[in-house]
């Protein structure tokens, strides 16, 4: 069974938060939302668990009881310890005794918190809080989990433990919806939809969100149309949206960032004309 | 540029920081020279930011030096340095011309004649109601307004859009192209690459330091691709190995291909298993767990 949205537009006022969107979250894989500040990843976010009604179109989502929600913010009480946190939510879904200690056992390992179960959240690290909210939205054994920038300001050792977690919830049956601003984990996900402005640009999986884009991508010491370039380390690469071009080849250095870069270059050159 | 003829602008040697019993920084020795981009890559608590503060002026090491411009830090020196701290240091409640006329009389500059069409646009808003985008273009536009021949950058890109992003890189680059040198913590490996050079932090000291290629050195991890990515999973994760998933496979740090196949016959899954060059970011899972 699949969650997600189809053909779904939200306006806010004049504002249209999203238009048109079909986003897919199949159980059994990761299925990232990518895109700015402002680009309609949480309203998405916010259909799927039902918290926004769209204007128009469908979503598909399951029972609330199954659903598990990971707010960017992380979802944790920061006056409550790292275990009364865990009991506030256990609570909530009536797990008690051996199914608790069991669930508290494992994830908290998982998680790395062992150490910390009477810290209060708020003496937690970025990283570990996040950690924690994952816990928490998990805890219930959600068939679908809808996880708001999980990782945005996480140092690379918890964002890992992090993946490992959600991995391994995907891996296990679950759903999982992210939002994420960074392009290198969304080559993680299995899929990858690409939002700017509530527009989609390209969806797929990494290779074909790749694929998908118009022209070709070089790497230049010199850009011809510096406009249409940018920087990665010492050298440019550059968007040639004519296609065939004989001495721009698609490079193997060329990644989904380069991809979703010249994509928003495409979008902004269409909307100026 | 190579490093050993470039004057140098920023240099620790063997610092070290304690706070009460707890060090922060430990025998720490790094060096940005003039035209280079250094990225500075660790997990929150290892230290940068106690570095940072260190190299700035702003703390005094509890042991070893730093010199800015070849001299003690002071506010001389801080004169010639642009510092974007994570919260941008803007005045939420001033306007964009606002805070760019602040820093221009604290710095004694000009405020910059050219924005771009964007702030242009917003120059007269609240800084509070611009974009997360904006006031961090904002923030680069105020500390570079001095012409400063050090920039520092604490995660500057941290929220913003791809587009956006690679904008910022743009300016860093045009910067060091200029001579400037510029010390950046990020916590994206992608971001880490548009770095000359890397100074990894662990639990307040340097792990490593060079190239990406030179940290990665010869380390590799075990890629497992088969039709049954969820069942690998379990069974590697049951094993005990650090396993990751990446698209529609699965990926080891730190393992052995013998150990991985091992545990997936154990399993009986069947895989596809090879050795891989590690990712940055599987080089700081090793360094971390050594």
């Amino acid at each position: 069974m699949s969650f997600g949205l189809s053909e779904v537009s939200v306006r806010f006022g004049a504002t249209t938060a999203l238009d048109h969107i079909t986003f897919a979250a199949p159980r059994g894989s990761v299925s990232a939302v990518v895109g700015g500040d402002g680009a309609g990843k949480t309203t998405l976010l916010g259909c799927l668990t039902g918290a926004i009604e769209p204007d128009s179109g469908r979503v598909e989502r399951p029972a609330k009881r199954l659903l598990g929600v990971m707010p960017s913010t992380s979802g944790t009480w920061r006056d409550l310890t790292v275990d009364e946190n865990i009991d506030f939510v256990a609570r909530a879904y009536g797990i008690t005794g051996e199914d608790l200690r069991a669930k508290r056992g494992r994830l908290v390992a998982k998680a790395g918190l062992d150490r910390a179960r009477d810290r209060l959240a708020r003496q937690l690290s970025g990283g570990m809080r996040q950690k924690l909210g994952f816990v928490l939205a998990l805890l219930h054994g959600p068939t679908l989990l809808v996880l708001d920038e999980p990782t945005t300001g996480v140092d690379p050792v918890s964002r890992v433990e992090l993946w490992g977690m959600i991995s391994e919830a995907a891996a296990a049956g679950a759903a999982v919806a992210m939002a994420t601003t960074y392009l290198d984990e969304a080559e993680r996900a299995t899929t990858v939809l690409v939002l700017d402005s509530g527009q989609a640009l390209a969806s797929g999986t990494a290779g074909e969100v790749i694929g998908s884009l118009p022209g070709t991508i070089s790497v230049v010491d010199r850009p011809a149309d510096p406009r249409r370039a940018w920087r990665r380390g010492r050298v440019y690469h550059e968007w040639h949206p004519g296609g065939d071009s004989t001495s721009a080849q698609i490079d193997s250095d060329v990644d989904l960032e380069d991809t979703v870069i010249a994509q928003m270059l495409r979008r902004r050159e269409h909307a100026s004309t | 540029m190579t490093a050993t003829a470039a004057r140098v602008v920023a240099e620790s040697a063997g610092v070290t920081r304690r706070f009460g019993t707890f060090t922060a920084v430990s025998d720490v020795s790094m060096r940005v020279a003039e035209g280079e981009i250094v990225g500075l890559i660790g997990a929150n608590g290892a230290g940068k930011t106690t570095l940072i503060r260190i190299l700035l002026g702003l703390l005094a090491p509890t042991a070893g030096s730093v010199s800015l411009f070849e001299q003690i830090p002071s506010r001389n020196t801080r004169q010639r340095l642009g510092y974007v701290p994570q919260s941008l240091g803007l005045y939420t409640d001033l306007t964009v011309t606002e805070n760019l006329r602040f820093t221009a009389r604290a710095f004694g500059s000009s405020v910059p004649a050219a924005l771009s069409d964007e702030l242009s646009a917003v120059k007269d808003r609240l800084v509070g109601e611009i974009g997360l985008g904006l006031q961090r273009q904002l923030a680069f536009v105020a500390a570079l307004a001095h012409s400063p021949e050090l920039l520092v950058l604490d995660e500057p890109t941290s929220g913003v859009d791809p587009l956006a992003r690679s904008r910022l890189w743009d300016t860093i680059h045009e910067q060091a192209d200029r001579g400037v040198g510029v010390l950046v913590t990020t916590h994206y490996m992608q971001e880490a690459d548009q770095c000359d050079r890397l100074v990894i932090m662990v639990a307040g000291r340097v792990a490593a330091a060079g190239t990406v290629s030179e940290i990665i050195g010869g380390r590799t991890a075990v890629q497992v691709d088969t039709e049954a990515w969820d069942e690998a999973f379990h069974a590697l994760t049951e094993a005990q190995l650090p396993v990751l998933l990446a698209g529609r496979c699965v990926r080891v740090p730190d393992a052995s291909v013998d150990d991985v196949e091992r545990a997936l016959a154990r399993a009986g899954v069947s895989a596809h298993v090879t050795a891989v060059p590690s990712t940055l970011e599987e080089t700081l899972i090793t360094l971390g767990r050594a």
